[in-house]
Formats: C-alpha cells, structure tokens, sequence
C-alpha cells in the first residue's frame, strides 16, 4: 500500500500558541483511517492545514507524491480531497440537487458566455451535471429531497447531504469532521454502514476525525491518537485500544 | 424542460411590446407621453436593479457604488454619440453605431468593475460597502474634473436615442442574460460564494472568481443602463451618478428581495410609478394648501420605506423566489 | 506662493481636522460598541448645525452676540444632536441588534437619507443653504505670515476641551469602564451585571452630541449649512475614524487631525486631489492593512 496522503514534520502556530507540533504520518490509499483525540488536540485544525484553510507553519503536505502544502483551498479539491464540517456547513438557501451541483461545477467546461447564451455546448454539459448529481443523491437515498430547500431538511439527511456533497467533487480522499456528531445510535450504525460502502463503492481513501470511540473502533482501519498536538499513539485499532497513554488521555483518567 | 421556457418568454415579452406600442398610439391614446416616460425609466431601473441583485443578492458582495458603473457607461458612451461622432437620433444609420456606444460603454463599466471587484476579494460586509462607496465616489470626482465631459455641469446635449423600443429591448436582454447566467453551473458557484463562502471554497469552487465574476457582469449592465438612461434623459452630470442614486438602488433590490430578478423588476416598476403618483399627489396637495410640497417629500417616502423593509420584511417582495416564467427548471434558484 | 506645507495650512488643517474628530469619535464609539458603521452620524453634525441656528435666532434677542449666547447655543447643538441620535437607535437599530451587520447598515443609510430629505423637503428649513450668523465677532490677527481668526482658535480649544472630558469619562467613570467592557466582549458584559442596552444608548448619545458640536462649529467656521451638509465632512470622519483604527479613541482624533491636514495640503496643491484625497486615504488603508487598521481580526471558525 502506497501512502495516498503523507505529512513530514507539519506544525502550526496561532500567534505562540502550538496548535499542531511536528506532525508526521501517512495515510495509506484504501484505507479508512480515524484521527482520535480530546477536545482542542488539533484534530480540526489538521483538517485545516490539509486542505489548505491554514497554511502550515513548518513541513510539507503530500497528496499522491505531490506537494500541495500552501495551495488555495478550491485546488486541493480539485486534487481530489474532499471534506465535510463539524458544524455543518450546507448552502441552505438552495436545493439539495443545487447543492450538489455546486460540487459538480468545477468540471463545466464551458465559459461565461456559453452560459449566457445557453449554447448547446454549455446544455449538454449542464444536462451531464444534473444526472451525475441526481445519481449520487439517489446512491444517497436522496433522491426524494432533491428540489427541496437544503434548510428544510431533518438533521441526518444534512449530514448524509453533506458527504454526498463532498463526493460529488470525485475525490479519491474523503475528510470527515466528526460524522457521527450529534446522531443517536440507529443513526450512528447507519452511518458505520454508509462509510464502509463509501469507502467500497466510490473507491475513496476515509480519514475521520470522531470523538464517538464506537465509531472509530468499529470501522477504522488505522488509528492516531492525539493529545495537546502530539501523536501519542498510532497503529491497528486493537493495539491502539489497549494502549495506557490513550486510556489515559482520551478517557480522562489523569488527576482522577 | 428548458427549451419551452425562451420563447415562452418572448412571445409575452413581444406581446406586450405590441399592447404598449398600440396604446401608445396617438389614436388610442391610452398611454401619453407622460407615461412613456415612466415606462421607459422603469425598464432602465430594471436593468440598474437586476444588474446590482446580481451583485449584492446573487454573489452575496455589497456595492454601494453601483451608479459610479452607471455613470462609466452613460459618460462613455454619451461622450462618443455627442462629442466625438457627434449623431444625429434623426440619421437611422446612425442607430447601430449608438447601440455599438451602449454596449461599449458597458464594456468600460466592466473593467470598472473588474477594478473594484478586487478589494471584495478582502473585504467584506460593511467594509465592502465603504470601500465601493469610495470608488463611486473618487469616479464622480474624477468626471467633475474632466472639462471635456462638462465637468460639474455635466455632459449636455447627449441625442435622445434611447426610443422605448430600444430601451426595451435591452431590457428584456438583461433579464435573459442574467437569468441564464444565475441558473448556470457559473451562476451557481456565485450564489454558492453568497450562501457560505468556505464551503464554496471547499467543493471546488474558485471563490476569488466568481466574486470578481459578479462584479464584472454587475458592472457591465449597469453600464448599459447608464448608457441608456443618459440618452433618454439627454444630459449626464456627476450628482446624477452619486452615493445617494447608488443607495438608492438600494432600496430597489431590497424591496424586491435580494436575490430575486422578479423581485427587482417588480420593485423597479412599482417604486418608478409610485414616485410619480407621490410627486402627483404632492404636486395636487401644494395646489390645495398653498404650502408647496417638493419632490423631497417622495424621497422622504422612500427613505421611510427603506427603514421599514429592513425593520419588518428583510426578505422584500419575494425573498429569493423567481416566478414561474423565469425558472428554467425546477429546483434551481 | 511658496510650499504648501506653511503655517498657514497647518493651521488650517488642525481646524479642520478638529471638526472631524468630534465627528470621527461617534462613529468609532458606535463602531465599537455595536459594530455598526452608523452612516447617519453625518447627518447628526447636520442637525447640530440647524440646531444651533435656531437656538442663535431664540436667544440672541436677549443675550446678544458673544460668548455666554455661543455657549447657550452649544449645549442646543449638543443636546439636538445628542437626541437625534438617541432617537435614531432606540427607533431604528436597537430591533436590528442580533440581525446579519448588513441589515442595520442599510437601515443607517435609511436614517441618513431620511434625515436628509425631511430637513430639505420641510416648509421652515428647505433644500437651498442659509447663511449662518455671527455668534461671536469674528477677529482676524497675524502671526508670523499667517493669517488667523479667533475661529480658529475656538474651533481647536473647543474640540480639545470636549475630547480631553470624553478621554476622562472613558478612563475614570463607571459608565466609561462600562463602555470599555462592552467594545471588548458584549455577552460577558451581561453576565458581569452590565446594562448593555443603557452603555449602547450612552454611546449614541454621546456621539450624536459631539457632531452636534461640531455642527456648531462648522456653521461658525464655513458659514452656510444645508441639509446635506453632513454626507462629505461624516463620510470623510468616517475614513479618519477606519485610519486610526475604528473603535479606539484616541486612533480616531489622531486620524481626524492627519485627514484635516492631508485634505488642506492636498487642496492646496490641486483642488481635485483635495476633493478625492479622503478616498484614495480609505482605498489605499483598507487595501494594504484592513485587518490591522480595524483593529481585530474575525476569525470565522471551522
């Protein structure tokens, strides 16, 4: 297995404040691969670097051998990494189909005055996006909601919108910021289902950020754990598990 | 689906033309030519309000400079039909080349957008909104300074070629445009940009274009309009084109709703006749009193309008919904 | 005629950069209290001006011409400008409070407009400029080369007394503590047993008299006032207000004096770069530095 992403020696500092220190690992193609970690470990801010909202103080981000570190955020997408938010981040005012197209767009060829004169070159293309999106929502069990403000809908169906969203960019790295945020656990064994045929049917590599130690445990492949911005453990999920400074750390033992 | 929706819309684009051309006619007399007037201010004010929607409502920027684009368009093209080819509205070859000065007054209105686009790229709310308040503002002063164009006075004697067929013409053109532009996969990445700018950001879509985008094709329109509005009203001077006229328009897009085309056509239409029937009004009041009723009263009207919208109706008219016959297809915006 | 840079336009520029500091700190308190750049505040400085006008033709009959009237008619300016401004929050941004920023600044353009409008369209007051009476005799003497009159003179001690009182109200009272607090952070400022609702009305009214004042002494200085005599002078504090760094007090007298200075050299040299100064000062600040000249950085969490 080749390592689809890699990070060497990243760190990032908020004024003198150490957010992420020395950072190294990879994330091997094919995998789903869990980012644990308490509250304010850097986990978010790691998403950030990766796909460039933050600039990395020091290091390098490597996606498939290439350097992308400092690159806008709309070309690391179009690198084929994609990501979801913590506190969603929909385009409520708009359909759901809209907000899938949004993701589409970026493979429309034709210009602004194709656009504005409806030629057929811009149609055809048009048309193309619209039935890539309205299979996806289907894949998605979305289907039904697709001329529906993106708003109106419940709480589970925005998260599922929200993955959907990021696979209509075509990634081949999928990034979860805490998926199973706020589900109950019907919804949270759903999404272990969803995630695992994601990861199969779309042929994407899974890297999730999850407080939800069920989650993590029940379907990632790979696990680093993290505290105060330093790796503290990393390996197989059973090993990681077992670990004294991970049940330490991540279950709170200290001072008690 | 989209292929029944154009000529829809211009076969009841073509036939009111008709019902207007027709009741128009000296014979029929239904509408003189104080209503003309009218009419044809209320189509160059959709073409300005749908052109700043795009802007402020579609792209989710805020110019508050959108007459300084206006005023590019109307001095540029104004300067070419009046001072360097000097036309005569009476010559009818003369009426390709005046709708040539329109188009490239837009153009320059463009790059005068293009300009101002940047700071958005910065900036954002209020600070936007001072920073194109200053643009418009240094584009005024500039025009009061160049003798050649009037200065102060203004750029006199522009020729009356902005007839109701061409003016509606344009218009119609504008909203087509517009509207095939908003419902594109290029439409929308900007109300993308509007709606959250990170998650635009994050599924690919190249922000910093396609606010530059809005401003650009904004400023274009509102170009042509100036354009026209000077040829109608055969004189451009500064003021006509200050922060007062863009907050103005304001008021236009917000009682329309933003984000709305319908909105802003309605809005247009509607606070164009009701200027008029406030000044009537006033005009009838002075005559009865003997106290003279000015037409500040009517702007005090709209100012009121404006505080109340914001205060009970943010969304306007029509929030961010189109009417039918402008929806290409279902489930777009 | 020499440089530019003579005593002459320095004095100049300190008095008008005085009139646009007591103008500038309402909107940087304003600015800092609610984050609302209040465009309406111009127009206060306009309803100081009236004011003062009509408080000169009240009292003059009884007091005569001279200082004890220009100080009866000062506290008019303050007081009118003061109100206005009180008015103009409690009826049109204090519901707009917990709205997007955008909504309150449009509803500010809708006071200043409106502001504007009701003066000019009003029987007794009307769009055309009135000549503004003598307060006090004005007195002409030289000093050096330059020219100056004891306007000048009252101008920059007038706005220095009233920035030195509002520097003491800020650093030493309760209310000032308060108003610091709030600008800081609003919800903590609840939770510590502020009324922040009553620090935001202190704010206006504060602001909305110092424009008054200067209304007042804008009327004396350049004597003719018209209803819309507010956008440019409240347009450019504004600017001097951004360039010091909106929300911070003494950033915006310092700014005010460096606009009055910059505009008086800048006309000097070519009456369009004085006319576009101000607005070439605003582009080129907020385009270099917007994050440090306002002073804070909003970070939108992700």
């Amino acid at each position: 297995m080749s390592a689809l992403l890699s990070i060497e020696n990243m760190s990032h500092y908020f004024g003198g404040l150490k957010a992420v220190s020395n950072f190294n690992f990879e994330v091997p193609e094919g995998v789903i691969y869990g980012l644990i970690g308490p509250n304010g470990s850097g986990k978010t801010t790691t998403f950030n670097l990766i796909t460039g909202i933050y600039r990395p103080t020091e290091g390098k981000i490597l996606f498939d051998g290439r350097e992308i570190t400092g690159y806008r955020p709309y070309r690391i997408v179009h690198r084929g990494v994609a990501r979801t938010f913590q506190n969603l981040r929909i385009f409520g005012n708009l359909s759901v189909l809209d907000n899938i197209r949004i993701a589409r767009h970026f493979n429309f060829k034709a210009g602004l005055f194709g656009s504005l004169l409806r030629t057929p070159g811009a149609l055809k293309e048009e048309k193309k996006i619209r039935e890539e999106s309205m299979q996806l929502l289907e894949v998605m069990h979305l289907q039904n909601r697709a001329l529906e403000d993106a708003k109106n809908l419940p709480y589970g169906e925005l998260r599922r919108l929200e993955i959907a969203r990021a696979l209509a960019t075509k990634p081949r790295l999928l990034l979860l910021d805490e998926p199973a945020a706020g589900m109950n656990p019907k919804e949270v064994s759903d999404l272990m289902d969803l995630i695992r045929r994601i990861r199969d049917e779309f042929n994407v590599t899974v890297f999730l950020i999850e407080h939800h130690m069920k989650v993590v445990m029940g379907i990632c492949e790979r696990i680093k754990v993290l505290d105060f911005g330093e790796t503290i453990a990393e390996g197989l999920p059973e090993a990681v598990g077992k670990n004294p400074k991970v049940l330490e750390a991540y279950l709170g033992k200290r001072g008690a | 689906m989209g292929k029944r929706k154009l000529p829809q819309m211009t076969l009841i684009a073509v036939l009111l033309y008709a019902l207007i051309k027709v009741l128009s006619l000296d014979s029929i007399g239904a509408l003189n030519g104080y209503f003309m007037i009218i009419i044809n201010r209320s189509l160059i004010f959709v073409i300005l309000t749908v052109s700043l929607n795009l802007i402020n409502g579609i792209t989710g920027q805020f110019s508050l400079g959108h007459m300084g684009f206006a005023a590019v368009g109307a001095y540029v093209s104004g300067t070419i039909t009046t001072l360097v080819l000097k036309l005569s509205p009476d010559v009818a070859s003369s009426y390709p080349i005046f709708i040539g000065a329109i188009i490239l007054g837009g153009i320059g209105a463009a790059i005068m957008g293009f300009v101002i686009g940047f700071p958005s790229l910065r900036l954002k709310g209020d600070y936007l909104a001072i920073m194109t308040l200053g643009f418009g503002e240094v584009i005024r002063i500039i025009l009061n300074n160049i003798n050649y164009v009037g200065g102060p006075r203004g750029l006199l004697g522009i020729p009356k070629f902005s007839t109701f067929t061409i003016i509606y013409a344009f218009t119609f053109f504008t909203i087509v445009l517009i509207r095939n532009l908003v419902q594109s996969s290029h439409g929308r990445a900007m109300l993308a940009v509007r709606e959250n700018e990170v998650a635009a950001e994050l599924v690919g879509v190249d922000t910093t274009r396609y606010k530059v985008l809005g401003f650009v094709v904004g400023a274009f329109f509102a170009g042509i309009g100036g354009g026209l509005l000077a040829h109608l009203l055969q004189i451009a001077t500064p003021t006509q084109y200050g922060f007062y006229a863009s907050a103005l328009l304001l008021v236009y897009v917000y009682a329309g709703g933003m984000g709305s085309i319908t909105g802003s056509i309605i809005a247009a239409f509607g606070l164009t006749f009701l200027s008029q029937f406030l000044q009537l009004g006033f005009d009838s009041l002075s005559n009865m009193t003997g106290i003279n009723f000015g037409s500040e009263w009517t702007m005090v009207i709209y100012a009121l309008l404006l505080i109340l919208i914001m205060l009970y109706k943010t969304e306007g008219l029509m929030g961010m919904k189109e009417a039918k016959l402008l929806v290409i297809e279902e489930g777009t915006k | 005629m020499g440089s530019i840079f003579n005593t002459q336009q320095v004095i100049n520029g300190l008095q008008l950069g005085s009139i646009y500091a007591l103008i500038a700190l309402g909107y940087t308190m304003v600015y800092g209290i609610v984050r609302l750049i209040n465009f309406a505040h111009g127009d206060f400085f306009m309803v100081g001006a009236y004011a003062s006008y009509g408080a000169f033709y009240i009292f003059n009959s009884f007091l005569g011409k001279g200082t004890p009237l220009a100080i009866v008619v000062l506290i008019f300016a303050m007081v009118a400008g003061g109100a206005i401004a009180t008015l103009a929050n409690q009826l049109a941004y204090k519901p707009l409070r917990y709205k997007p920023k955008l909504s309150s600044l449009v509803t500010a353009l809708g006071v200043s407009m409106f502001l504007e409008y009701f003066f000019s369209a009003f029987p007794l007051i009307g769009a055309s400029p009135l000549g503004f009476p003598e307060i006090i005799h004005r007195a002409t003497f030289k000093i050096g080369s330059a020219m100056i009159d004891n306007y000048v003179i009252i101008d920059i001690v007038v706005a220095a007394i009233l920035m030195v009182g509002l520097t003491l109200l800020v650093q030493r009272s309760s209310i000032g503590r308060a108003m610091r607090a709030v600008s800081q952070d609003k919800d903590a400022s609840k939770l510590m047993g502020i009324n922040v609702e009553n620090i935001i009305t202190w704010t206006f009214l504060i602001g909305g008299a110092f424009a008054g004042a200067a209304g007042l002494l804008s009327g004396m200085t350049y004597p003719r006032i018209d209803p819309y005599m507010g956008i440019l002078p409240g347009l450019k504090a504004f600017i001097a207000a951004v360039l010091g760094g909106i929300g911070n007090i003494p950033g915006a007298m310092l700014g005010a004096y460096i606009m009055g200075l910059a505009e008086t050299f800048a006309n000097a040299w070519n009456s369009l770069l004085g006319a576009g100064i101000a607005f070439i000062i605003l582009i080129i600040v907020l385009l270099v530095r917007p994050t440090a000249i306002l002073g804070e950085k909003t970070a939108d969490k992700i």
